[in-house]
């Protein structure tokens, strides 16, 4: 199935062209740009009735030595979520045509999308957990972009911020489970990690991955106490908060635990902890959701709230349970991506979300009003839209733990119908109060429906929303039960009913309407007595804290080692040369064998290695610069006339150049430097410095001996004597081993280079951007050799102080 | 002070030397030279001539900003790398070819030279920008037609 690869990879090798085509197409890139997500949503639309637990498969070696291959994988489970990221997506796009204004930059912002969109679907198909692991921080990063597209304002920063820091260090929770899994388990291939299941339950390290793996699950989908980032998210333009951040990507985490399942769940562990921590979610999401006035900040809690719902649907591994979470990631998808465009639009028509200042809508928007009203209810569970049908699944699925009902299972009930409760009173003050009353439309005098392209999302999800709701069994065989299957890993047979069956569910869930209605009746009450609740301890100021001790301790780091003089930072590198090696000869207790056997000294060599000696000594004693430098140099062409002497014409050529030219530079760089100070040195810092030179120096020359000494290895140098010619096709070897067998290293040694002349030019412009003109005019005609200004000035600055 | 003959011998020089480095480059794979000694030795041409005149005629004689000469040199290498893959061989797999051309002889086709003119255009590069940042101590841009 390599059209499975090609369809992930489509977003990512269209992405870079999206810039270019919007300075050609203009503002109707957005269309250009939908051609994507349709024709890959048509794509994962013909693999519906044929996927449940058996994956289509595609596999290309990609870094073999580390086990990690391109190795894709769709089944029923992945197909879900591969129709909302295409599906929704390709409504987001259209919408977001409209939504944004003519001066923002669509280019950047579908590049963006269409990063993500392909990042996603990499997520729900990847077989390989480093593969998964890859995607996953591309949505992380895509997530943090979109987030922070506004980039003037102070808040989307810190939201992008916030949520990249939370979903990132969760993506390390993963990285490092995965890497224990490959110990454990022997693979990171997902399909072959299954069939090691009994050995990866049984080992000690079983506890901490599951930890980690939830760690970067409940980041990434917003469970407590990670769910602050996501009200943070909320200021990234509405289509994204749409899209991303409750439709696909915050579902992303929940996807992880239903894909692991099979491998990791069925312990009381994996249990116990998803569904604590989902019912603490849903429970503090809706209380959270009814506190605010802004509409978006309230459908985020009101997201957080409804993840924690369907999370522990796939961590109780019965049929159920996997088929109400696959039903309501459907349906949330559907009303709360509905949701999300509707209050989009309030928010362009009346200029403000704030639902204090908004009411009566019925009569200017009726159709908006319309929409949202329906949306809200079914997110309430009202009979009969499609919320109703997967919470009655939900509730009968709590009500049938794995693991036998007992006091836990009891209080998770109980908090998901208190949840229930709220959702439903923030729902109604969605569906109502703001459409309903007294007309309070914002900054707005009239505000109106918006244009039809810009109700095509939404008017189509809330079709779904109703359709699903009324007649749900179109969905149950091909979308539910093969999503339900691919988590399982076994096929699912389960039954959706939209019919209300007296029972324990229906109870439940006529208690959470009830109790909401009432709610809503006294909602200023309510709301009064939320306010009251103060708890000492905040997530956010928590996060803040650990933000700002991270910034202090590396403020503290810098102020300790940074200190800005050159000679300190070399004596750093020494002194970490000298003790890592050093130490680590005399730790590995290796017998120090010294045979000096080695060539006789000709009596040309002696002279040259007594000039380059007394050439150092010089660099250092001299106290001016350009004697220094003089001497530097004598001791660079003493070096190179040795490699003459050992027959390296190579190395001595380049030496010789490197010598030339690297002089030269120096002399221009010596106009800048202030004149040499007086000696200011302690005797003892200059013992210091002294020991720490001999000693590096006689470091490196015994390691020269000892390996000279002991071979531990044969010598590498006769493959290359060898091989030169018949493999790499020419006799200088020297030649022949940087551009073929070292080629890589060599490729990275000249990008360094490039990098190191970016460097001498961002400083030098930088000191000129900072000092100005007054240190050195810099309207000189370009300073030449002869210039006798600069000169007098060499000759001025080369004076002994 | 007018060092006229520095000047004059300085400018026969710029042709031999830059000639001469050519040389070292395109016989670098079968005798002492190569890329980064030519990519050097065309930089000393260059840094003569900033020493007879000035950095910003020096660096003018290569026609190409220095940005560009990096990037192309990099790419140069990148590119030698990436397209044995294309031939399903792994990364900066090379391959050479011996072939007779008129008046030449025999004559090797290396795809390593392709690698090693990489080096050398960024060589090149990186030796004319810091020169010229360096000697005229401002971020100066030359390029055709400055």
């Amino acid at each position: 199935m390599s059209s499975l690869f090609a369809s992930v990879m489509l977003p990512f090798i269209l992405a870079p062209w999206v810039p270019a085509l919007y300075r050609k197409a203009g503002r109707r890139v957005g269309f250009l740009v939908a051609v994507v997500p349709v024709s890959l949503f048509v794509y994962y639309l013909g693999f519906l009735g044929e996927l449940g637990s058996e994956p289509v498969g595609f596999r290309l070696p990609w870094i073999p030595l580390l086990g990690v291959d391109l190795s894709f994988a769709l089944d029923g489970f992945g197909l879900l979520f591969a129709l909302l990221i295409t599906g929704i997506g390709s409504l987001v796009v259209i919408y977001s045509t409209y939504y944004l204004g003519p001066r923002e930059d669509l280019g950047k912002f579908y590049l963006y999308i269409l990063i993500f969109m392909g990042a996603m679907l990499g997520v729900v198909t990847a077989d390989n957990i480093v593969l998964l692991y890859i995607f996953w921080e591309i949505t992380s990063v895509a997530s943090f972009l979109l987030i922070g597209f506004w980039h003037t304002r102070e808040e989307s920063r810190w939201g992008a911020l916030k949520a990249m820091m939370i979903t990132v260090l969760g993506g390390f929770g993963i990285l490092t489970a995965a890497v224990l899994l490959y110990v454990v388990g022997g693979s990171f291939e997902l399909s072959a990690l299954m069939e090691n299941r009994e050995a990866v339950l049984a080992s000690p390290l079983y506890v901490p991955i599951v930890l980690l793996l939830l760690l970067g699950a409940f980041t990434k989908s917003a469970q407590a106490p990670f769910h602050i980032w996501l009200p943070g998210a909320m200021a990234a333009p509405t289509p994204v908060s749409a899209y991303l951040h409750s439709a696909t990507m915050v579902k992303a985490g929940i996807f992880l635990v239903g894909r692991m399942a099979p491998l990791l769940g069925g312990t009381p562990l994996w249990y116990y902890t998803v569904s604590a921590v989902g019912a603490v979610t849903v429970f503090l999401g809706a209380f959270l959701a009814i506190r605010q006035t802004d509409l978006k900040a309230l459908l985020a809690y009101s997201t957080v709230s409804q993840l924690g719902l369907i999370m522990p649907m796939f961590a109780a591994g019965t049929e159920v349970a996997a088929l109400a979470g696959a039903a309501h990631i459907l349906n949330h998808a559907t009303f709360k991506g509905a949701l999300f465009m509707l209050v989009g639009i309030i928010d362009h028509e009346t200029h403000t979300r704030d639902l204090r200042r908004l009411g009566g809508l019925y009569k200017a928007m009726p159709v908006t009003a319309v929409l949202t009203g329906i949306a809200a209810l079914s997110m309430a569970g009202v009979w009969p839209l499609n919320g109703f049908v997967s919470k009655e699944l939900i509730f009968e699925a709590m009500l049938h733990p794995p693991f036998g009902p007992d006091v836990w299972t009891q209080a998770f009930a109980v908090l998901a119908v208190l949840g229930s409760a709220m959702t439903t009173i923030y729902c109604l003050i969605l569906a109502h109060r703001i459409n309903f009353g007294k007309p309070r439309y914002g900054d707005a005098e009239h505000p109106h429906d918006p244009p039809a392209g810009m109700l095509l999302g939404p008017v189509l999800l809330v079709g779904l929303v109703v359709l699903l709701g009324v007649y749900p069994y179109i969905a149950e065989g091909p979308i539910f039960n093969a999503a339900a299957s691919g988590h399982m890993r076994e096929e699912v047979h389960g039954h959706v009913h939209n019919v209300p069956v007296p029972g324990m569910p229906l109870a439940m869930s006529l208690i959470a309407l009830g109790l909401g209605l009432w709610g809503y009746r006294h909602l200023e009450s309510v709301r009064r007595a939320f306010d009251q609740v103060r708890p000492r301890v905040h997530a956010n100021a928590v996060y803040d804290g650990i933000l700002a001790g991270l910034d202090r301790l590396s403020r503290w780091m810098v102020r300790v080692h940074m200190t800005g003089l050159l000679r300190d930072y070399i004596a750093y590198i020494l002194l970490v040369v000298f003790l890592g090696i050093g130490l680590a000869a005399a730790a590995s207790g290796a017998a120090f064998d010294l045979r000096l056997d080695l060539a006789p000294m000709t009596f040309v060599e002696a002279v040259v290695i007594a000039l380059i000696i007394a050439g150092a000594i010089a660099v250092a004693a001299f106290r001016h610069r350009l004697a220094a430098i003089v001497a530097l140099s004598i001791v660079g062409l003493m070096v190179s006339f040795l490699y003459v002497q050992l027959r390296a014409p190579d190395l001595a050529l380049t030496q010789l150049m490197v010598e030339s030219i690297s002089t030269v530079l120096i002399l221009l760089a010596v106009r800048y430097l202030p004149p040499l100070p007086k000696e200011q040195d302690t005797a003892r810092r200059k013992a210091a410095d002294i020991a720490l030179a001999a000693g590096a120096g006689a470091l490196v020359a015994f390691l020269a001996l000892m390996t000279n000494a002991n071979r531990l290895f044969p010598s590498i140098s006769q493959y290359f004597v060898e091989n030169s010619k018949p493999l790499g096709g020419g006799s200088n070897i020297v030649n022949v081993i940087l551009v073929d067998f070292r080629g890589v290293d060599t490729m990275g040694e000249i990008t360094v280079l490039g990098i190191a002349a970016l460097s001498v030019y961002a400083l030098v412009t930088l000191r000129q951007r900072t000092r100005g003109r007054a240190e050195r005019p810099v309207d000189d005609p370009p300073v030449a050799f002869d210039d006798p200004r600069s000169a007098a000035r060499d000759a001025r600055e080369g004076e002994m102080p | 002070m007018n060092p006229l003959i520095l000047r004059t011998s300085v400018r026969i020089h710029l042709y031999l030397l830059t000639l001469f480095s050519f040389y070292l480059l395109i016989r670098g794979h079968n005798e002492p030279g190569g890329g980064f000694i030519a990519g050097l030795l065309t930089a000393s041409a260059m840094v003569l001539q900033a020493l007879a005149f000035d950095a910003r005629y020096a660096s003018s004689l290569v026609p190409v900003r220095e940005q560009t000469l990096i990037g192309l040199g990099l790419l140069l290498a990148v590119g030698t790398g990436v397209a044995s893959m294309l031939f399903g061989r792994p990364f900066l797999d090379h391959v050479f070819h011996h072939t007779f051309l008129p008046f030449l002889g025999e004559v090797e086709l290396a795809s390593a030279v392709v690698f090693d003119i990489g080096v050398y255009l960024v060589v090149v590069g990186v030796a004319k920008w810091t020169i010229l940042t360096v000697a005229t101590g401002r971020a100066g841009q030359s390029g055709p037609g400055s």
